[in-house]
């Protein structure tokens, strides 16, 4: 029984926004079952009494003060852009709205 | 292309008669910090696109956030003012989807741990009742970018070749506020929306942590409504199954807000009535025509694939600094608006009138500033209401203060001006010309108190209104009123016209020249 | 000379600099020479061509000639400078840098130029160090073995025929190659200690947060930890010194004062402390542990060079190590995939356009863009992350590893009860042959197996030089670890044993290593 499916990889890839080609997705697949295969352990270890560990140091309350900082500018913003128009990112058309 | 097709709906009275409906809104509300929630960008509305944008807000590699301590703040305020419980200790998540307008293609933002839950906000109908909306939860987020839609259909986002992306709004401090579901609204659920949405408003303007400009988008409302069979008489309506909801997008106005829930219910009630379900998806809110049309479907939820925040670290409030926000939280509105109709001693339907101009605080400052209550209500609810309605402007967006209006009114208790006059410095104000005093002087606006030149003038009228004048010596006093006008006509409006009448008294009807005629 | 001031520490050329024996000038123009000479051309892809070690993606030769003749100025006018002004360093290509492509070895990001600098590249601009350029590294840090870059593998110094450790590759082979006396690295589950390991060279991963990150392009934010590499553990100390420290920039930075690393370094003293040698990292060849027998060897003497000079050696058991690794490949990809999101060719970056498409959206862009730019072991990562995340395997994936990671900090809770300081075999193996493990992720990533709890747990480790492996003459690294926040007993112990060791055979480690085979020859 395998821990994923191939239909499995190809809805992650889409939601992770990478096109997969089918011998691509047959490898992965394959691979990504081994691997889950593997670190489906970690389910064996921790009883429902040990807490989840987010963050290694237990830092809180870390905030900065509501000063304004001096920003890029638009040339440097839009310096590194594939295509740029009017001050603004050009990006291909948009599907759906969110 | 878009293609709007009109769906069949019913008729309101019916789609009560039949259905109960349940209520959820989500409003987000832009908080007025000088930065972002994550950087030091500036968040001035309006700047030039993708100049309030560093590596943070851009989502550059290598770029990390850290927290607005007023951005939590503020959240914190929100949560007391709304009647909530303030979390001992909760964290940042990231919501993960892709959207060009989203810099990191995740939102920072708060899912099973937002910073307030649990609390209630009371809502004032029109009719003077109140009703209790209970709200689930207040969480802190970050804006996203805006696009800008190019070619297709005007502006729409359908049909476009390409977009333009501005970022000066990425990052911008955000709290979504979520009721839980309101049941109970029954017919009045639309009116219960828009005093809900109306009543935050003013709640968050109290505080002020926002702006709350909807047109402007720093006040969003997103309104979710689904129908449930009404109970038969004597049975627990709370007890049948909520029915599938539909949550609709875009509704940026107060109007809108009841329209097109209204609109939903009446949508909704005819797929039901004639035996089709309704669809779980989003719909979008169409201010022009009225209507509400399909977006995306929600069926194949989309995954955000929540996870704490790992480059944030956890907030855990301190208590003391909790209770001392709690007792600084301004007067909540309503309670507020008793006290200040009391103060004023006026009848609710003229606090309602009051209330509906949006007058409450300007009226408020302008008693401070030294007016009489009903004064400064007379200048804000009539003549300047007038103003802001024919400029197509909000009240408190009028080109004058509270101080000034408050000075007007002096400059005419002190006889200075009348009233007619007091309405051309009014313009004279509003027309950028400075301060009521300085309108006064500039326009020569002054009411002519010297006796000398009033005499002059009541005497010409006299003389050619011979046949007036008999009359009044006559008994007619009531035939004053033309020489009045003419005097006032002959000094250009420049004159107490009371004392005017009295010096035409005095001279043709003695004995009624001090009575009140 | 060129010769000799290339194999001299940076605390050598350091003291020489501020003597003005030589100029920082002469010091990075040997260097830069050394480069050109064994590191290899690449084609206009940036793609490593022909022989040479390969561990530069980019070389600023222009701008770190001109900073050193600053550098030089200031101090022929007397100026006070920072104690290794003059001194060049190599960065890891996961650092940003102002004005210098940035490239993490992804395809993605060619030709992109960040407009900031990392916390970390200002800190050592403040300190005058001078920048040669910038190290190759497997893909956005994701290897062992720096193949994973879009770019080409970095070689071996010690054998071209392999792998130089990952990710930070680039920077373990430059300094193994005298091409630089200090280097930066980033250390997310051992991509400082492991490179080190098999290099015959000195990595620090210091404690969770007393780096900053600022700067640093994000494989799993809860694990990165920049960090110091040189071929000294003094070097390191000093590198170390410049690194850390509080930035309001990052809020997982600690605002603890950074410990006194450079004196610890200097101490010379080991006798009364405790040694804690690791049951569950001490794999023994019976066991089929994986571990190499010529490593384990390594090891043992180190753990006895320790005893003589006075230190105590106790048995620890860290029973949740075993489940580390599988922990760490649940989080690190459920991070990771949201972290290389932003990479979706609508601001920055390669922008690929669908092929058959006429008139493509935004989402077929991103999707193809993401396609052709990141390697198989990103995206395998990238899904393997969105899996362990979804919302019907989180709590049994995601969850559970965040779990384990609890187990992980208690067992270090305990044994550095009984211990001052934990030791092992940084990697199981020495240096493997290139292309041996890459169709095989898996074993792979076994060899992060000892490096991994200490990311998982937020505590600082070390790989030294313990030693060449019997039966291949390849370097073993040893590994210590040490308390959150106690960085100092690291160079403590470790300069201890380095003195030791350099005693058994007879010098320094890499005097040792062949020379490398000309270029072209």
């Amino acid at each position: 029984m395998s821990a994923i499916s191939r239909e499995e990889v190809a809805h992650l890839a889409s939601l992770s926004r990478i096109d997969l080609g089918p011998a691509e997705l047959d490898t992965l697949a394959g691979q990504l079952d081994v691997i889950l295969g593997a670190v489906a352990a970690v389910q064996q270890v921790a009883g429902d009494d040990v807490p989840a560990t987010s963050h290694p140091m237990p830092l809180t309350n870390v905030t900065r003060s509501d000063t304004p900082r001096p920003s890029l500018g638009s040339a440097a913003v839009l310096a590194g852009a594939p295509e740029a128009e009017q001050g603004r990112f050009r990006v291909p058309r948009i599907l759906e709205e969110d | 292309m878009t293609t709007t097709v009109a769906e069949p709906v019913r008729d309101y009275d019916e789609v009560t008669a039949a259905f109960d409906p349940v209520l959820g809104l989500e409003v987000h509300v832009e908080l007025n910090t000088a930065t972002k929630m994550f950087c030091g960008c500036t968040t001035i509305f309006g700047a030039e696109p993708n100049s309030q944008v560093c590596p943070v807000c851009l989502g550059l590699p290598g770029a990390l956030p850290v927290l607005n301590e007023i951005g939590l703040e503020s959240a914190i305020r929100i949560g007391l003012a709304l009647n909530c419980t303030i979390a001992e200790r909760c964290r940042f998540a990231r919501k993960n989807y892709f959207y060009p307008d989203m810099p990191k293609n995740f939102q920072t933002s708060q899912y099973d741990e937002p910073i307030a839950f649990d609390g209630h906000l009371d809502v004032e109908l029109d009719d003077g009742t109140t009703f209790r909306v209970p709200v689930e939860r207040a969480h802190m987020e970050e804006d996203t970018g805006k696009s800008l839609h190019v070619g297709g259909a005007t502006g729409r986002i359908h049909g476009a070749d390409y977009s333009l992306v501005d970022y000066n709004r990425a990052g911008i401090p955000l709290i979504e506020i979520v009721t839980k579901p309101v049941e109970g609204a029954g017919e009045r659920a639309p009116e219960i929306a828009r005093a809900y949405v109306s009543a935050l408003r003013d709640l968050l303007r109290g505080l002020r942590v926002s702006d709350v400009r909807m047109e402007q988008g720093s006040l969003r409302c997103d309104a979710n409504i689904s129908l449930r069979p009404k109970a038969a008489p004597g049975e627990d309506q709370s007890a049948v199954p909520f029915g599938t909801r539909s949550e609709t997008k875009n509704v940026n106005s107060l109007r809108s807000v009841e329209r097109a829930i209204r609109y939903e219910m009446t949508r909704q009630a005819d797929r039901l009535l004639s035996g089709q379900r309704v669809v779980q998806e989003t719909r979008h809110w169409h201010e022009d025509t009225g209507v509400t049309t399909s977006g995306r479907s929600k069926e194949e939820a989309e995954d955000y694939r929540y996870f704490p925040e790992p480059d944030l670290v956890p907030i855990v409030p301190d208590p003391a600094r909790v209770e001392e926000l709690r007792a600084l939280l301004p007067e909540p509105p309503g309670v507020r608006r008793k006290r200040l109709q009391a103060e004023w001693g006026i009848s609710d339907l003229e606090m309602r009138d009051v209330v509906n101009a949006r007058a409450v605080e300007l009226i408020e400052a302008t008693i401070t500033a030294g007016a009489t209550a009903a004064t400064a209500r007379k200048w804000w609810t009539q003549e300047l209401a007038r103003q802001a309605k024919t400029s197509g402007v909000e009240l408190a967006d009028l080109p004058i203060t509270p101080a000034q209006v408050a000075a007007l009114q002096a400059l005419v208790d002190a006889g200075t001006i009348n009233d007619k006059l007091a309405r051309q410095v009014l313009e004279g104000v509003l027309a950028g010309e400075g301060d009521p005093k300085d309108v006064v002087a500039a326009r020569g606006l002054k009411v002519v108190s010297d006796d000398g030149a009033l005499g002059n003038a009541v005497d010409r009228a006299i003389e050619a209104n011979p046949e007036v004048a008999e009359k009044i010596r006559g008994g007619k006093v009531a035939a004053a009123g033309a020489l009045v006008g003419s005097v006032m006509r002959d000094m250009r409006g420049q004159a107490d016209a009371a004392k005017v009448r009295s010096l035409i008294l005095a001279r043709l009807a003695p004995g009624e020249a001090d009575g009140n005629g | 000379m060129a010769e000799e001031l290339i194999r001299r520490t940076a605390a050598e050329l350091a003291g020489a600099l501020t003597r003005r024996e030589v100029s920082s000038v002469e010091v990075t123009r040997a260097h830069l020479d050394r480069i050109a000479a064994v590191d290899g051309t690449r084609d206009a892809d940036g793609v490593a061509t022909g022989p040479g070690v390969h561990a530069f993606l980019h070389v600023s030769a222009e701008s770190a000639l001109a900073e050193a003749a600053f550098v030089d100025a200031a101090r022929a006018a007397g100026e006070t400078l920072p104690p290794l002004a003059g001194v060049p360093i190599a960065v890891k290509d996961v650092m940003t840098t102002r004005g210098v492509p940035t490239t993490c070895g992804s395809r993605i990001l060619t030709g992109w130029v960040p407009p900031y600098d990392a916390t970390v590249v200002r800190k050592l601009k403040e300190s005058r160090l001078v920048l040669l350029g910038k190290t190759n590294m497997d893909e956005f840090a994701m290897g062992s073995s720096t193949e994973h870059s879009a770019y080409g593998p970095t070689r071996n110094p010690w054998d071209p025929t392999r792998i130089p450790g990952g990710s930070g590759g680039g920077s373990a082979a430059a300094l193994a190659a005298f091409e630089a006396p200090l280097a930066t690295g980033t250390d997310t589950g051992g991509s400082i200690r492991q490179p080190a390991s098999v290099t015959g060279t000195v990595g620090v991963k210091p404690t969770y947060g007393a780096v900053s990150r600022y700067g640093l392009v994000a494989l799993a934010s809860s694990l990165d930890q920049a960090g110091p590499c040189a071929r000294t553990v003094l070097d390191t100390a000093l590198l170390h010194a410049v690194m850390a420290g509080h930035d309001p920039r990052d809020s997982t930075s600690l605002s603890d004062p950074v410990p006194d690393v450079v004196a610890a370094a200097t101490t010379m003293d080991v006798s009364g402390m405790r040694i804690g040698v690791v049951r569950e990292l001490h794999g023994d060849a019976e066991n089929g542990s994986g571990y190499q027998a010529g490593v384990l060897r390594r090891f043992d003497e180190a753990v006895e060079a320790l005893v003589d000079a006075g230190a105590k050696v106790v048995e620890v058991s860290c029973p949740s190590f075993t489940t580390a690794l599988a922990a760490y490949y649940l989080i690190l990809p459920s991070e990771a995939s949201s972290n290389l999101a932003k990479f979706d060719a609508m601001r920055y970056g390669l922008r690929v356009r669908p092929e058959g498409v006429s008139d493509p959206t935004a989402e077929q862009v991103m999707a193809a863009s993401r396609a052709a730019g990141f390697g198989d072991e990103v995206k395998r990562r990238i899904i393997l992350g969105a899996y362990a995340l979804s919302s019907g395997y989180y709590d049994a994936y995601y969850g559970s590893a965040q779990k384990v990671r609890t187990l992980v900090q208690r067992d270090f809770a305990a044994a550095f009860a009984e211990a001052d300081v934990l030791v092992s075999p940084t990697s199981p193996t020495t240096a493997f042959p290139l292309g041996a493990k890459l169709d095989d992720p898996l074993s792979m990533y076994l060899q992060d197996v000892a490096t991994i709890p200490a990311n998982l747990a937020g505590v600082p480790g070390m790989s030294l030089p313990a030693g060449l492996a019997d039966e291949d003459g390849l370097p073993v690294g040893v590994q210590i670890l040490a308390p959150a926040r106690a960085d100092d007993r690291l160079y403590r112990v470790g300069a201890v044993l380095e003195a030791a060791l350099r005693g058994r055979w007879g010098g320094p480690l890499l005097d040792r290593i062949p020379e490398f085979p000309p270029l072209g020859g």
